[in-house]
């Protein structure tokens, strides 16, 4: 049985805003919601470091925990979905989550919030998978199509990872123990190769 | 005089009637479920390779299409 979830690879990531853009063109996510961001540290100064953000589809999610009208179910794949039927969008869950994925599309200019909107995995929602009416709710259902989320596959450094856990885990596994880490992986000798021993430099 | 109040009492009677509550439970556990995954979805992107309503097929597919996410694998090891 599948358990999926994302990694981020910070070594990696460039950036390029590209796994936002894939989640919004395929889900048709509305003006002012991004299900995906990309987070970057230390910005402009050596050691800057990005990382691209969404649900993570915890295992023991604390929205889950804090809704009032227990909108949210888990997938047997360990996805973690709400139904939008159910959401009455009072935010409880963007409090409770400490990576700031739910998400409240704003219609009118007066506060009005809408119902709560985050990653779903591409995975869809309660509606009959791949029908209309899913992807008017929640998206593309890519789950059930047989392909990955489209943030992940439209990565171009594969920075971003989805999937079932053991296997991404073990894909950053082999990454790490190739390239090494600390000095190895980011710098001078990275960039313009190590000055060879007894010659000068 | 008599009547007028028995009027009154009929009104405030019948506008008692009207007033009444709206069902104010919560949908708190009437959460449908997704379908599975692996049952596949009826649309014109569904990536071939794989049989819909198998879950062993469905998960060797996914399985194959994460792995292309690897490029030491995809590519070969940079030796």
């Amino acid at each position: 049985m599948a358990r999926m979830k994302f990694i981020c690879d910070a070594e990696r990531c460039i950036e390029c805003n590209g796994c936002v853009t894939a989640c919004k063109a395929e889900n048709d996510v509305p003006w002012g919601v991004n299900r995906r961001r990309v987070v970057t540290l230390s910005d402009g100064v050596p050691g800057e470091r990005s990382i691209s953000v969404a649900c993570m589809h915890c295992s023991d999610a604390p929205c889950m925990a804090v809704c009032p009208v227990d909108c949210f179910y888990r997938t047997e794949d360990g996805v973690v979905l709400h139904d939008k039927d159910v959401c009455i969008g009072c935010g409880y869950c963007s409090y409770a989550c400490p990576f700031g994925a739910p998400q409240f599309p704003s219609n009118g200019s007066f506060g009005l919030r809408g119902k709560m909107d985050k990653c779903t995995f591409c995975a869809g929602g309660p509606e009959a998978n791949g029908s209309a009416a899913e992807n008017e709710k929640y998206g593309r259902n890519r789950l059930a199509e047989g392909k990955l989320p489209a943030c992940a596959e439209m990565c171009s450094t594969k920075a971003l990872l989805g999937g079932d856990g053991d296997m991404v885990a073990d894909i950053f596994r082999a990454r790490v123990l190739t390239r090494g880490k600390g000095s190895e992986v980011w710098g001078w000798g990275t960039a313009y190769g190590k000055p060879a021993e007894g010659k000068k430099s | 005089m008599r009547r007028i109040a028995i009027l009154l009492g009929c009104v405030a009677v019948l506008g008692l009637a009207a007033c009444s509550e709206k069902p104010q439970q919560t949908a708190g556990g009437k959460v449908k479920g997704s379908a599975p995954a692996w049952q596949g979805a009826k649309d014109e992107f569904v990536v071939p390779g794989w049989k819909a309503g198998d879950q062993a097929s469905w998960e060797t597919q996914m399985r194959e299409r994460g792995k292309g996410q690897n490029e030491y694998a995809r590519i070969g090891s940079a030796s």
